[in-house]
């Protein structure tokens, strides 16, 4: 793991689900303790770019690199350095907060001596020490997105990929998972790459966004940078959005309404 | 939040520890939720005071001088772990639509741990509604044999036999990769395995065409083997332990190839 390499390289990235191009020639850089957003329409190809990333799906074409390692070559170690949330709601509901948080320290070997400290602490960060001991099918979806977050973080991750962590869930709800997430980037210096739906998310809390299309990115820069090269007047991210989709947002498909419906 | 990872575990130890990090987790939800337990030890019991009662008075199936409650009962617990196990496939169908799977799949756990652990966990059930029939055969009458040696003996049988039919439930889930789809053919398959089996009358009085069945499956080596231990009739255990952990160990290769399918 090369000390300046980024945290990820992404280097002509195609995937194809048989006739459908889900990533089409992909180039993407993200840097080392930049909270990224991955922006786009249903089926632009966050998801197959962030499965590819996570080791779910092997690259078909093109390399993709976390901290220099190759996600073909060494699944294993990438996968130590990752922290991942997907999109559904994926807590266990049967399970208690703590045992959920416990089982990911087990399975990412966080050494025994330090593992009931450490699921305390993530748990106490992401504010639900109150709640440690309930199942987790007693929780409402913020605190199910926060107890997602303390599994993610449970072994310190260098890179946590959150494949839109506030989608389904209400302003005050949102609002507490991104604070979650700032605080933790503060503290740790870790890389946050985020898909989100949601253009006024990506404007406040993403240093870079880049927008996807059809398997390609279209735009990317900070926030602020790729509202000012629309030179309009009151142009924000949604004007980006559109101005780099245009109205062909039929993309996507049943699957992508039904996983977002599983999330609420 | 620094944490010193553990150093990459050698293959053994990560199968181990991952095995014993699910094994928990399956009885850390049965200790909060005991009502399963309970409204699957119905059917067996339904098995055990009608049918064997019943048969018991009838005299027509040739046991010996064993009676036919006893000849049943180790059937009825082999039948009873197969219950649990086959229904596995649609377990890991429902982790892979609430995203518990993809998560599961981004830790640094190698597929073949995953499964393994997955079976085992099947077993941990199946050992517990194992139990409950056991006691309730006592209570009907069934005089087993109690030495320690041949419960370690039980309990290694059950765990086996349960391991490669949750295999072979995974295995046909990443097949159809639905749940009804699924639960369709679990009930299907159920019938069939348990009726070309030994469980419920000895295979001289069986047609040659449902010998032949009767020998290549693997619940018929695992009734034997519990007959044998249980009860004390005549078992090839060598070869009733050969078969159960050779079809358990293809189960869980096969089984670990195919997850992959789940999670694109």
């Amino acid at each position: 793991m090369e000390p300046d390499e980024p945290a990820v390289r992404i280097d002509g990235l195609r995937h194809r689900f048989k006739e459908t191009v889900a990533v089409d020639a992909l180039d993407l850089v993200v840097r080392r303790a930049e909270i990224f957003g991955l922006l786009g329409p249903n089926g632009a190809g966050k998801t197959t770019t962030i499965r590819v990333l996570t080791t779910l799906l092997p690259p078909q074409a093109g390399t993709v690199e976390v901290f220099g390692l190759d996600v073909r070559r060494r699944r294993m170690a990438v996968r130590r350095l990752i922290g991942y949330v997907p999109q559904a709601l994926s807590a266990d509901p049967a399970l208690s907060g703590r045992e959920n948080v416990a089982l990911f320290a087990r399975l990412f070997d966080v050494p025994r001596a330090q593992r009931r400290d450490r699921t305390a602490e993530v748990i106490d960060a992401m504010g639900l020490a109150d709640a440690a001991d309930r199942p987790a099918g007693t929780y409402s979806g913020g605190m199910v997105r926060r107890l997602e977050l303390a599994q993610a973080l449970v072994s310190a991750p260098r890179l946590l990929v959150l494949d839109e962590p506030t989608i389904g869930l209400d302003p005050v709800a949102r609002a507490g998972v991104w604070e979650r997430i700032h605080e933790t980037r503060a503290r740790t210096g870790m890389t946050v790459l985020v898909t989100t739906h949601y253009m006024e998310e990506a404007a406040a809390n993403c240093d870079r966004v880049a927008l996807m299309h059809r398997g390609r990115i279209r735009a990317l820069d900070t926030p602020a940078a790729l509202v000012a090269s629309l030179q309009g007047e009151a142009a924000n991210l949604d004007d980006v959005f559109r101005e780099y989709t245009g109205d062909d947002l039929d993309g996507g498909g049943f699957k992508d309404v039904r996983v977002a419906r599983r999330a609420r | 939040m620094s944490v010193s990872l553990a150093a990459p575990v050698e293959p053994v130890r990560l199968l181990a520890s991952r095995t014993f990090a699910l094994c928990l987790v399956e009885l850390q939800k049965l200790r909060r939720d005991r009502t399963e337990v309970v409204t699957r030890a119905i059917q067996p019991a339904l098995w055990l005071i009608i049918f064997g009662q019943t048969f018991t008075r009838l005299r027509v199936v040739p046991t010996g001088d064993v009676p036919y409650l006893d000849f049943l009962a180790p059937g009825i617990l082999a039948q009873s772990a197969l219950f649990v196990s086959i229904f596995y496939g649609i377990h890991i169908i429902w982790e892979r639509d609430a995203g518990v799977l993809a998560k599961l799949m981004v830790t640094p756990t190698p597929r073949a741990a995953l499964v393994t652990g997955k079976a085992f966990a099947a077993s941990v059930r199946a050992l517990t509604q194992a139990l409950v029939v056991v006691v309730l055969a006592a209570l009907l009458g069934v005089s087993f044999d109690l030495n320690p040696l041949h419960l370690l003996g039980v309990a290694a049988v059950l765990v086996l036999g349960s391991a490669f039919f949750c295999c072979l439930s995974i295995t046909l889930a990443g097949l159809v990769l639905k749940r009804d789809r699924m639960m369709g053919i679990g009930q299907a398959i159920i019938m069939p395995l348990f009726f070309a089996s030994n469980a419920l009358y000895p295979v001289t009085v069986m047609p040659g065409w449902l010998q032949v069945l009767n020998h290549v499956n693997p619940l018929s080596y695992e009734v034997e083997a519990l007959r044998g231990l249980l009860i004390g009739t005549h078992a090839r255990l060598l070869l009733d332990y050969g078969v159960l952990v050779g079809s358990a160990a293809v189960a869980i290769v096969v089984a670990s190839a195919i997850l992959g399918r789940l999670t694109r």
